[in-house]
Protein backbone atom coordinates (compact mmCIF):
# COMPACT_ATOMS: atom_id res chain seq x y z
CA UNK A 1 0.00 0.00 0.00
CA UNK A 2 1.17 3.50 -0.73
CA UNK A 3 -0.15 6.77 0.66
CA UNK A 4 -0.55 10.26 -0.72
CA UNK A 5 2.06 12.70 0.50
CA UNK A 6 2.17 16.47 0.20
CA UNK A 7 5.06 18.70 -0.70
CA UNK A 8 7.88 18.48 -3.17
CA UNK A 9 6.23 20.60 -5.90
CA UNK A 10 9.29 22.77 -6.41
CA UNK A 11 11.60 19.74 -6.48
CA UNK A 12 9.37 18.06 -9.08
CA UNK A 13 9.25 21.16 -11.28
CA UNK A 14 13.02 21.48 -11.11
CA UNK A 15 13.49 17.79 -11.87
CA UNK A 16 11.34 18.16 -15.00
CA UNK A 17 13.26 21.26 -16.08
CA UNK A 18 16.48 19.27 -15.77
CA UNK A 19 14.88 16.40 -17.71
CA UNK A 20 14.06 18.82 -20.56
CA UNK A 21 17.64 20.07 -20.57
CA UNK A 22 19.05 16.54 -20.54
CA UNK A 23 16.70 15.53 -23.34
CA UNK A 24 18.05 18.33 -25.52
CA UNK A 25 21.67 17.45 -24.74
CA UNK A 26 24.52 19.72 -25.82
CA UNK A 27 22.94 22.80 -27.51
CA UNK A 28 25.98 23.00 -29.79
CA UNK A 29 24.76 19.75 -31.43
CA UNK A 30 21.80 20.29 -33.84
CA UNK A 31 18.42 19.29 -32.43
CA UNK A 32 16.96 16.07 -33.86
CA UNK A 33 13.69 16.53 -35.78
CA UNK A 34 10.75 14.15 -35.57
CA UNK A 35 10.96 13.92 -39.37
CA UNK A 36 14.53 12.65 -39.01
CA UNK A 37 13.41 10.06 -36.46
CA UNK A 38 10.52 9.09 -38.74
CA UNK A 39 12.78 8.66 -41.78
CA UNK A 40 15.98 7.31 -40.22
CA UNK A 41 15.00 5.42 -37.06
CA UNK A 42 12.21 3.60 -38.85
CA UNK A 43 12.43 0.33 -36.97
CA UNK A 44 12.26 2.08 -33.59
CA UNK A 45 9.18 3.92 -34.91
CA UNK A 46 7.71 0.61 -36.07
CA UNK A 47 8.26 -1.01 -32.67
CA UNK A 48 6.58 1.90 -30.89
CA UNK A 49 3.60 1.72 -33.28
CA UNK A 50 3.29 -2.06 -32.86
CA UNK A 51 3.45 -2.08 -29.06
CA UNK A 52 1.72 1.28 -28.71
CA UNK A 53 -0.93 -0.47 -30.82
CA UNK A 54 -1.47 2.63 -32.93
CA UNK A 55 -0.23 3.08 -36.50
CA UNK A 56 0.94 6.67 -36.93
CA UNK A 57 4.65 7.12 -37.74
CA UNK A 58 4.59 10.86 -36.91
CA UNK A 59 3.16 10.31 -33.42
CA UNK A 60 5.57 7.44 -32.75
CA UNK A 61 8.53 9.62 -33.81
CA UNK A 62 7.37 12.39 -31.46
CA UNK A 63 7.00 9.88 -28.62
CA UNK A 64 10.55 8.62 -29.22
CA UNK A 65 11.93 12.15 -29.13
CA UNK A 66 9.98 13.02 -25.97
CA UNK A 67 11.06 9.79 -24.21
CA UNK A 68 14.75 10.34 -25.07
CA UNK A 69 14.68 7.06 -26.99
CA UNK A 70 13.25 4.99 -24.12
CA UNK A 71 10.95 2.93 -26.31
CA UNK A 72 8.76 1.56 -23.51
CA UNK A 73 8.20 5.14 -22.29
CA UNK A 74 7.39 6.09 -25.93
CA UNK A 75 4.93 3.19 -26.16
CA UNK A 76 3.28 4.42 -22.95
CA UNK A 77 2.98 7.95 -24.41
CA UNK A 78 1.38 6.64 -27.60
CA UNK A 79 -1.03 4.40 -25.66
CA UNK A 80 -2.03 7.40 -23.53
CA UNK A 81 -2.56 9.62 -26.58
CA UNK A 82 -4.79 7.11 -28.35
CA UNK A 83 -7.22 7.19 -25.44
CA UNK A 84 -7.94 10.86 -26.27
CA UNK A 85 -9.25 10.03 -29.76
CA UNK A 86 -12.71 8.76 -30.71
CA UNK A 87 -12.90 5.44 -32.52
CA UNK A 88 -14.64 5.74 -35.89
CA UNK A 89 -14.95 1.99 -36.45
CA UNK A 90 -13.02 -1.08 -37.55
CA UNK A 91 -11.34 -1.89 -40.85
CA UNK A 92 -12.11 -4.79 -43.10
CA UNK A 93 -9.67 -7.65 -42.33
CA UNK A 94 -6.35 -6.87 -44.05
CA UNK A 95 -5.71 -8.83 -47.26
CA UNK A 96 -2.13 -9.88 -46.62
CA UNK A 97 -2.28 -12.14 -49.67
CA UNK A 98 -2.55 -9.01 -51.84
CA UNK A 99 0.44 -7.30 -50.17
CA UNK A 100 2.81 -5.11 -52.18
CA UNK A 101 5.74 -7.31 -51.20
CA UNK A 102 9.06 -5.76 -50.20
CA UNK A 103 10.35 -8.98 -48.68
CA UNK A 104 9.10 -12.53 -48.85
CA UNK A 105 11.06 -15.59 -47.87
CA UNK A 106 10.29 -19.23 -47.21
CA UNK A 107 12.47 -21.73 -45.39
CA UNK A 108 10.33 -24.67 -46.49
CA UNK A 109 10.45 -24.28 -50.28
CA UNK A 110 13.47 -23.22 -52.30
CA UNK A 111 11.55 -22.63 -55.49
CA UNK A 112 8.10 -21.28 -55.04
CA UNK A 113 5.83 -19.04 -57.10
CA UNK A 114 6.88 -15.43 -56.61
CA UNK A 115 10.33 -16.55 -55.48
CA UNK A 116 12.44 -15.61 -52.51
CA UNK A 117 12.56 -11.81 -52.27
CA UNK A 118 15.17 -10.62 -49.78
CA UNK A 119 14.09 -6.97 -49.58
CA UNK A 120 15.95 -4.39 -47.45
CA UNK A 121 17.24 -6.88 -44.86
CA UNK A 122 20.02 -7.00 -42.24
CA UNK A 123 20.43 -10.72 -43.07
CA UNK A 124 23.79 -11.49 -44.74
CA UNK A 125 25.34 -8.24 -43.46
CA UNK A 126 28.56 -8.88 -41.53
CA UNK A 127 27.46 -7.07 -38.39
CA UNK A 128 30.63 -5.02 -38.41
CA UNK A 129 30.29 -1.40 -37.36
CA UNK A 130 30.27 0.78 -40.46
CA UNK A 131 32.31 3.86 -39.60
CA UNK A 132 31.32 5.49 -42.88
CA UNK A 133 27.91 6.13 -41.24
CA UNK A 134 29.62 8.13 -38.49
CA UNK A 135 30.68 10.70 -41.08
CA UNK A 136 28.09 13.16 -42.33
CA UNK A 137 26.96 13.53 -45.92
CA UNK A 138 26.57 9.80 -46.42
CA UNK A 139 24.17 9.43 -49.35
CA UNK A 140 23.76 5.90 -50.66
CA UNK A 141 23.18 5.41 -54.36
CA UNK A 142 19.63 4.36 -55.31
CA UNK A 143 18.93 0.63 -54.96
CA UNK A 144 19.07 -1.36 -58.21
CA UNK A 145 15.82 -2.20 -59.92
CA UNK A 146 14.71 -5.17 -62.02
CA UNK A 147 11.68 -6.10 -64.05
CA UNK A 148 9.24 -7.85 -61.67
CA UNK A 149 8.00 -10.01 -64.55
CA UNK A 150 4.71 -11.79 -64.75
CA UNK A 151 5.39 -14.33 -61.99
CA UNK A 152 5.76 -11.68 -59.28
CA UNK A 153 2.53 -12.66 -57.48
CA UNK A 154 3.24 -14.44 -54.19
CA UNK A 155 0.65 -17.09 -53.25
CA UNK A 156 0.62 -18.19 -49.63
CA UNK A 157 2.82 -21.14 -48.72
CA UNK A 158 0.14 -22.34 -46.31
CA UNK A 159 -2.34 -22.40 -49.19
CA UNK A 160 0.05 -24.60 -51.20
CA UNK A 161 0.14 -27.12 -48.34
CA UNK A 162 -3.61 -26.82 -47.83
CA UNK A 163 -4.18 -27.69 -51.50
CA UNK A 164 -2.51 -31.04 -50.77
CA UNK A 165 -4.65 -31.47 -47.65
CA UNK A 166 -1.53 -31.39 -45.48
CA UNK A 167 -2.28 -28.14 -43.64
CA UNK A 168 -4.93 -27.86 -40.97
CA UNK A 169 -7.35 -25.23 -42.29
CA UNK A 170 -8.28 -22.15 -40.33
CA UNK A 171 -11.94 -21.91 -39.41
CA UNK A 172 -13.47 -19.45 -41.86
CA UNK A 173 -15.46 -16.92 -39.88
CA UNK A 174 -16.65 -13.35 -39.87
CA UNK A 175 -17.40 -13.33 -36.16
CA UNK A 176 -16.90 -9.99 -34.39
CA UNK A 177 -13.64 -10.39 -32.44
CA UNK A 178 -13.23 -9.36 -28.80
CA UNK A 179 -11.09 -6.34 -28.02
CA UNK A 180 -8.63 -6.20 -25.11
CA UNK A 181 -8.77 -2.39 -25.16
CA UNK A 182 -12.49 -2.49 -24.36
CA UNK A 183 -12.97 -5.51 -22.10
CA UNK A 184 -10.53 -6.88 -19.52
CA UNK A 185 -9.12 -10.32 -20.36
CA UNK A 186 -10.74 -13.36 -18.79
CA UNK A 187 -9.55 -16.92 -19.26
CA UNK A 188 -9.74 -18.91 -21.42
CA UNK A 189 -9.36 -15.92 -23.75
CA UNK A 190 -9.47 -17.68 -27.11
CA UNK A 191 -7.37 -17.17 -30.21
CA UNK A 192 -8.64 -13.76 -31.40
CA UNK A 193 -7.84 -12.09 -28.07
CA UNK A 194 -4.54 -13.98 -27.86
CA UNK A 195 -3.49 -12.70 -31.28
CA UNK A 196 -4.42 -9.11 -30.37
CA UNK A 197 -2.51 -9.39 -27.10
CA UNK A 198 0.57 -10.86 -28.81
CA UNK A 199 0.50 -8.28 -31.63
CA UNK A 200 0.96 -5.52 -29.02
CA UNK A 201 3.05 -7.50 -26.54
CA UNK A 202 6.59 -6.62 -25.52
CA UNK A 203 9.07 -7.76 -28.15
CA UNK A 204 11.62 -8.96 -25.60
CA UNK A 205 8.99 -10.99 -23.78
CA UNK A 206 7.69 -12.54 -27.00
CA UNK A 207 11.23 -13.33 -28.13
CA UNK A 208 12.07 -15.06 -24.84
CA UNK A 209 8.82 -17.03 -24.83
CA UNK A 210 9.41 -18.10 -28.45
CA UNK A 211 13.02 -19.01 -27.66
CA UNK A 212 11.89 -21.12 -24.70
CA UNK A 213 9.75 -23.24 -27.04
CA UNK A 214 12.75 -23.74 -29.33
CA UNK A 215 14.84 -24.90 -26.38
CA UNK A 216 12.30 -27.57 -25.48
CA UNK A 217 9.81 -25.92 -23.13
CA UNK A 218 6.78 -26.75 -25.24
CA UNK A 219 8.60 -27.73 -28.42
CA UNK A 220 6.58 -27.51 -31.61
CA UNK A 221 9.08 -28.22 -34.43
CA UNK A 222 8.69 -24.97 -36.35
CA UNK A 223 9.63 -24.13 -39.92
CA UNK A 224 9.29 -20.67 -41.39
CA UNK A 225 6.69 -21.44 -44.01
CA UNK A 226 6.74 -17.84 -45.04
CA UNK A 227 7.62 -14.35 -43.89
CA UNK A 228 6.26 -11.48 -45.93
CA UNK A 229 6.68 -7.80 -45.32
CA UNK A 230 5.28 -4.90 -47.29
CA UNK A 231 2.32 -2.61 -47.79
CA UNK A 232 -1.28 -3.66 -47.41
CA UNK A 233 -4.30 -1.55 -48.25
CA UNK A 234 -6.66 -0.55 -45.45
CA UNK A 235 -10.33 -0.66 -46.36
CA UNK A 236 -13.28 0.52 -44.31
CA UNK A 237 -17.01 0.52 -44.96
CA UNK A 238 -18.38 3.86 -43.73
CA UNK A 239 -22.05 3.42 -42.81
CA UNK A 240 -22.96 6.60 -44.70
CA UNK A 241 -21.58 5.09 -47.92
CA UNK A 242 -22.40 1.40 -47.53
CA UNK A 243 -19.48 0.24 -49.69
CA UNK A 244 -15.78 -0.34 -49.01
CA UNK A 245 -13.29 2.46 -49.63
CA UNK A 246 -9.49 2.49 -49.41
CA UNK A 247 -8.06 4.95 -46.89
CA UNK A 248 -4.36 4.27 -47.42
CA UNK A 249 -1.62 1.67 -47.12
CA UNK A 250 0.33 0.53 -44.07
CA UNK A 251 3.48 -1.53 -43.55
CA UNK A 252 2.97 -4.88 -41.88
CA UNK A 253 4.97 -8.09 -41.38
CA UNK A 254 3.36 -11.52 -41.47
CA UNK A 255 4.90 -14.83 -40.44
CA UNK A 256 3.43 -18.27 -41.04
CA UNK A 257 5.19 -20.91 -38.98
CA UNK A 258 4.53 -24.46 -40.16
CA UNK A 259 4.63 -27.11 -37.46
CA UNK A 260 4.50 -30.87 -37.67
CA UNK A 261 1.52 -32.36 -35.89
CA UNK A 262 1.24 -36.07 -35.17
CA UNK A 263 -2.51 -36.06 -35.23
CA UNK A 264 -5.05 -36.73 -32.54
CA UNK A 265 -8.16 -38.85 -32.07
CA UNK A 266 -10.06 -36.54 -34.41
CA UNK A 267 -7.32 -35.11 -36.67
CA UNK A 268 -4.99 -36.92 -39.12
CA UNK A 269 -1.23 -36.25 -39.04
CA UNK A 270 -0.66 -32.97 -40.83
CA UNK A 271 0.95 -29.55 -40.44
CA UNK A 272 -0.49 -26.85 -38.22
CA UNK A 273 0.33 -23.19 -38.20
CA UNK A 274 1.38 -20.52 -35.82
CA UNK A 275 0.53 -17.06 -37.01
CA UNK A 276 2.22 -13.72 -36.55
CA UNK A 277 0.96 -10.41 -37.92
CA UNK A 278 2.41 -7.14 -36.66
CA UNK A 279 2.38 -3.46 -37.52
CA UNK A 280 5.53 -2.22 -39.22
CA UNK A 281 8.70 -3.92 -40.39
CA UNK A 282 9.24 -5.90 -37.23
CA UNK A 283 10.24 -9.35 -38.40
CA UNK A 284 11.65 -10.63 -35.10
CA UNK A 285 8.36 -9.94 -33.34
CA UNK A 286 6.31 -11.47 -36.16
CA UNK A 287 8.34 -14.69 -35.90
CA UNK A 288 8.15 -14.68 -32.09
CA UNK A 289 4.41 -14.10 -32.20
CA UNK A 290 3.94 -17.02 -34.60
CA UNK A 291 5.87 -19.41 -32.34
CA UNK A 292 3.98 -18.32 -29.24
CA UNK A 293 0.62 -18.47 -31.07
CA UNK A 294 1.35 -22.09 -32.00
CA UNK A 295 2.49 -22.93 -28.46
CA UNK A 296 -0.74 -21.47 -27.07
CA UNK A 297 -2.78 -23.72 -29.36
CA UNK A 298 -1.53 -26.77 -27.42
CA UNK A 299 -4.80 -27.39 -25.62
CA UNK A 300 -6.89 -26.94 -28.77
CA UNK A 301 -4.67 -29.49 -30.55
CA UNK A 302 -4.79 -32.00 -27.71
CA UNK A 303 -1.17 -31.51 -26.64
CA UNK A 304 -0.06 -31.59 -23.03
CA UNK A 305 0.27 -28.10 -21.53
CA UNK A 306 3.56 -28.26 -19.62
CA UNK A 307 5.59 -25.16 -20.46
CA UNK A 308 5.13 -21.45 -19.71
CA UNK A 309 4.75 -20.53 -23.41
CA UNK A 310 1.76 -22.93 -23.64
CA UNK A 311 0.02 -21.36 -20.65
CA UNK A 312 -2.45 -18.78 -21.93
CA UNK A 313 -2.93 -16.96 -18.65
CA UNK A 314 0.81 -16.79 -17.97
CA UNK A 315 1.66 -15.44 -21.43
CA UNK A 316 -1.22 -13.01 -21.89
CA UNK A 317 -1.07 -11.51 -18.42
CA UNK A 318 2.67 -10.82 -18.59
CA UNK A 319 3.16 -9.73 -22.21
CA UNK A 320 2.17 -6.07 -21.94
CA UNK A 321 5.13 -3.83 -21.14
CA UNK A 322 3.00 -0.80 -20.22
CA UNK A 323 1.09 -2.81 -17.59
CA UNK A 324 4.27 -4.51 -16.41
CA UNK A 325 6.14 -1.21 -16.15
CA UNK A 326 3.26 0.38 -14.25
CA UNK A 327 3.18 -2.37 -11.66
CA UNK A 328 6.96 -2.52 -11.38
CA UNK A 329 7.40 1.23 -11.11
CA UNK A 330 4.64 1.69 -8.54
CA UNK A 331 7.22 0.30 -6.12
CA UNK A 332 8.86 3.72 -6.34
CA UNK A 333 5.80 5.38 -4.82
CA UNK A 334 5.84 6.08 -1.06
CA UNK A 335 5.31 2.87 0.90
CA UNK A 336 6.22 4.53 4.18
CA UNK A 337 3.34 3.13 6.24
CA UNK A 338 3.76 -0.42 4.88
CA UNK A 339 7.45 -0.32 5.52
CA UNK A 340 7.01 1.15 9.01
CA UNK A 341 4.87 -1.83 10.01
CA UNK A 342 7.37 -4.30 8.53
CA UNK A 343 10.11 -2.54 10.45
CA UNK A 344 8.18 -2.97 13.69
CA UNK A 345 7.63 -6.67 12.98
CA UNK A 346 11.29 -7.36 12.20
CA UNK A 347 12.38 -5.46 15.33
CA UNK A 348 9.88 -7.43 17.45
CA UNK A 349 11.09 -10.74 15.99
CA UNK A 350 14.71 -9.84 16.69
CA UNK A 351 13.85 -8.86 20.27
CA UNK A 352 12.08 -12.19 20.78
CA UNK A 353 14.95 -14.24 19.44
CA UNK A 354 17.42 -15.46 22.07
CA UNK A 355 21.08 -14.62 21.63
CA UNK A 356 21.68 -18.40 21.33
CA UNK A 357 19.24 -18.71 18.36
CA UNK A 358 20.77 -15.63 16.71
CA UNK A 359 24.22 -17.23 16.85
CA UNK A 360 22.95 -20.48 15.35
CA UNK A 361 21.21 -18.63 12.54
CA UNK A 362 24.39 -16.71 11.81
CA UNK A 363 26.36 -19.97 11.54
CA UNK B 1 -24.57 12.26 -68.63
CA UNK B 2 -22.71 9.24 -67.36
CA UNK B 3 -24.06 7.59 -64.23
CA UNK B 4 -21.56 7.31 -61.39
CA UNK B 5 -20.93 3.80 -60.08
CA UNK B 6 -19.75 2.92 -56.59
CA UNK B 7 -16.60 1.49 -58.18
CA UNK B 8 -15.73 4.81 -59.79
CA UNK B 9 -16.36 6.68 -56.58
CA UNK B 10 -14.38 4.12 -54.58
CA UNK B 11 -11.52 4.59 -57.01
CA UNK B 12 -11.26 8.37 -56.74
CA UNK B 13 -11.78 8.30 -52.99
CA UNK B 14 -8.86 5.86 -52.67
CA UNK B 15 -6.61 8.04 -54.83
CA UNK B 16 -7.53 11.24 -52.95
CA UNK B 17 -7.07 9.51 -49.54
CA UNK B 18 -3.49 8.60 -50.44
CA UNK B 19 -2.64 12.00 -51.97
CA UNK B 20 -2.89 14.17 -48.84
CA UNK B 21 -3.15 17.96 -48.69
CA UNK B 22 0.18 18.62 -50.43
CA UNK B 23 -0.52 16.20 -53.28
CA UNK B 24 -4.02 17.53 -53.93
CA UNK B 25 -3.04 21.20 -53.63
CA UNK B 26 -0.28 20.70 -56.18
CA UNK B 27 -2.90 19.57 -58.73
CA UNK B 28 -5.51 22.25 -58.02
CA UNK B 29 -3.76 25.01 -60.04
CA UNK B 30 -4.42 23.08 -63.23
CA UNK B 31 -8.00 22.20 -62.21
CA UNK B 32 -11.26 24.13 -62.53
CA UNK B 33 -12.00 26.09 -59.32
CA UNK B 34 -13.61 24.04 -56.53
CA UNK B 35 -17.23 24.90 -55.69
CA UNK B 36 -18.02 26.55 -52.37
CA UNK B 37 -18.95 24.16 -49.56
CA UNK B 38 -20.10 23.97 -45.98
CA UNK B 39 -18.72 21.54 -43.43
CA UNK B 40 -21.17 18.91 -42.22
CA UNK B 41 -18.74 17.00 -39.98
CA UNK B 42 -15.10 17.55 -39.20
CA UNK B 43 -12.49 17.51 -40.49
CA UNK B 44 -11.69 15.45 -37.41
CA UNK B 45 -9.10 12.93 -36.28
CA UNK B 46 -9.99 9.57 -34.77
CA UNK B 47 -9.03 5.93 -34.78
CA UNK B 48 -9.89 2.87 -36.82
CA UNK B 49 -9.27 -0.57 -35.37
CA UNK B 50 -7.25 -2.59 -37.89
CA UNK B 51 -8.21 -6.22 -38.28
CA UNK B 52 -6.32 -9.23 -39.46
CA UNK B 53 -7.34 -12.87 -39.87
CA UNK B 54 -5.91 -15.78 -37.87
CA UNK B 55 -3.53 -17.64 -40.20
CA UNK B 56 -4.18 -14.98 -42.86
CA UNK B 57 -7.50 -16.53 -43.87
CA UNK B 58 -9.29 -17.52 -40.64
CA UNK B 59 -11.39 -15.69 -38.09
CA UNK B 60 -10.85 -11.91 -37.68
CA UNK B 61 -8.87 -10.47 -34.77
CA UNK B 62 -8.04 -6.92 -33.71
CA UNK B 63 -4.48 -6.09 -34.74
CA UNK B 64 -4.13 -2.53 -33.44
CA UNK B 65 -5.49 0.90 -34.23
CA UNK B 66 -4.46 3.58 -36.71
CA UNK B 67 -5.14 7.29 -36.86
CA UNK B 68 -7.72 8.36 -39.43
CA UNK B 69 -9.00 11.77 -40.52
CA UNK B 70 -12.52 12.15 -41.84
CA UNK B 71 -14.60 14.96 -43.23
CA UNK B 72 -18.07 15.44 -44.74
CA UNK B 73 -19.08 18.54 -46.71
CA UNK B 74 -22.11 19.80 -48.66
CA UNK B 75 -22.09 21.83 -51.84
CA UNK B 76 -24.66 24.54 -52.58
CA UNK B 77 -26.65 22.13 -54.75
CA UNK B 78 -26.97 19.75 -51.79
CA UNK B 79 -24.41 17.17 -52.94
CA UNK B 80 -22.59 15.59 -49.99
CA UNK B 81 -18.94 14.60 -50.22
CA UNK B 82 -17.05 12.29 -47.85
CA UNK B 83 -13.41 11.61 -47.13
CA UNK B 84 -11.58 9.15 -44.87
CA UNK B 85 -7.81 8.99 -44.95
CA UNK B 86 -5.02 7.28 -43.03
CA UNK B 87 -3.13 9.54 -40.65
CA UNK B 88 -3.72 13.08 -39.39
CA UNK B 89 -4.35 15.48 -42.27
CA UNK B 90 -7.28 17.85 -41.65
CA UNK B 91 -6.71 19.97 -44.77
CA UNK B 92 -6.26 16.88 -46.96
CA UNK B 93 -9.50 15.35 -45.68
CA UNK B 94 -11.49 18.54 -46.35
CA UNK B 95 -10.06 18.91 -49.87
CA UNK B 96 -10.77 15.24 -50.58
CA UNK B 97 -14.37 15.61 -49.34
CA UNK B 98 -14.98 18.69 -51.52
CA UNK B 99 -13.52 16.88 -54.52
CA UNK B 100 -15.66 13.81 -53.77
CA UNK B 101 -18.75 16.03 -53.84
CA UNK B 102 -17.67 17.86 -57.01
CA UNK B 103 -16.78 14.59 -58.77
CA UNK B 104 -20.37 13.37 -58.27
CA UNK B 105 -21.52 16.15 -60.61
CA UNK B 106 -21.38 14.69 -64.15
CA UNK B 107 -20.61 18.13 -65.64
CA UNK B 108 -17.60 18.69 -63.39
CA UNK B 109 -16.37 15.09 -63.31
CA UNK B 110 -14.41 14.72 -66.57
CA UNK B 111 -12.22 17.79 -66.00
CA UNK B 112 -11.52 16.89 -62.35
CA UNK B 113 -10.72 13.29 -63.20
CA UNK B 114 -8.31 14.47 -65.88
CA UNK B 115 -6.56 17.26 -63.97
CA UNK B 116 -6.56 15.94 -60.38
CA UNK B 117 -7.40 12.24 -59.99
CA UNK B 118 -5.58 10.77 -63.00
CA UNK B 119 -2.21 12.50 -62.35
CA UNK B 120 -2.34 11.58 -58.64
CA UNK B 121 -3.21 7.98 -59.53
CA UNK B 122 -0.28 7.88 -61.95
CA UNK B 123 2.14 9.13 -59.27
CA UNK B 124 0.86 6.53 -56.82
CA UNK B 125 1.09 3.74 -59.39
CA UNK B 126 4.67 4.71 -60.19
CA UNK B 127 5.61 4.59 -56.49
CA UNK B 128 4.15 1.07 -56.23
CA UNK B 129 5.91 0.04 -59.39
CA UNK B 130 9.25 1.35 -58.09
CA UNK B 131 8.82 -0.73 -54.93
CA UNK B 132 8.04 -3.80 -57.03
CA UNK B 133 11.12 -3.22 -59.22
CA UNK B 134 13.42 -2.83 -56.21
CA UNK B 135 11.96 -5.97 -54.65
CA UNK B 136 12.48 -7.83 -57.93
CA UNK B 137 16.17 -6.88 -57.89
CA UNK B 138 16.51 -8.74 -54.56
CA UNK B 139 14.81 -11.93 -55.82
CA UNK B 140 17.13 -14.88 -55.33
CA UNK B 141 18.03 -16.98 -58.37
CA UNK B 142 18.96 -20.32 -56.83
CA UNK B 143 21.46 -22.58 -58.52
CA UNK B 144 20.72 -26.10 -57.38
CA UNK B 145 23.60 -28.39 -56.46
CA UNK B 146 22.63 -30.59 -59.40
CA UNK B 147 23.34 -27.76 -61.83
CA UNK B 148 26.69 -26.93 -60.24
CA UNK B 149 28.05 -30.45 -60.43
Amino acid sequence: MYVAVKGGEAAIANAHAWLAEERRGDPAVPEIGTDQIGEQLTLAVDRVMAEGSCYDPGLAALAIKQSRGDLIEAIFLLRAYRTTLPRFGASEPLETGAMLVRRRISATYKDLPGGQVLGPTFDYTHRLLDFALAAEGHAPSPAPEADPGEDAACPRVTAMLADEGLMAPEQPSDAEPGDVTRTPLTYPAGRALRLQNLARGDEGFLLSMAYSTQRGYGANHPFVGEIRQGEVTVEIVPPELGFAIEIGDINVTECQMVNQFNGSRTEPPQFTRGYGLVLGRTERRAMSMALVDRALRAEELGEEVVAPAQNEEFVLSHSDNVEATGFLEHLKLPHYVDFQSELEIVRAMRAAATPQAMREAAE
Amino acid sequence: MTQMTNDERRNWMGVLARAGAAGITARLDAAPPLPPHTRLRGPEIGLTMLRGRAGGDGAPFNLGEMTVTRCAVRLEDGTVGHAYLAGRDLRGAELAAVLDAALQDPTRRPALLETVVAPLAATQAEARSETARKAAATRVRFLTMANMR
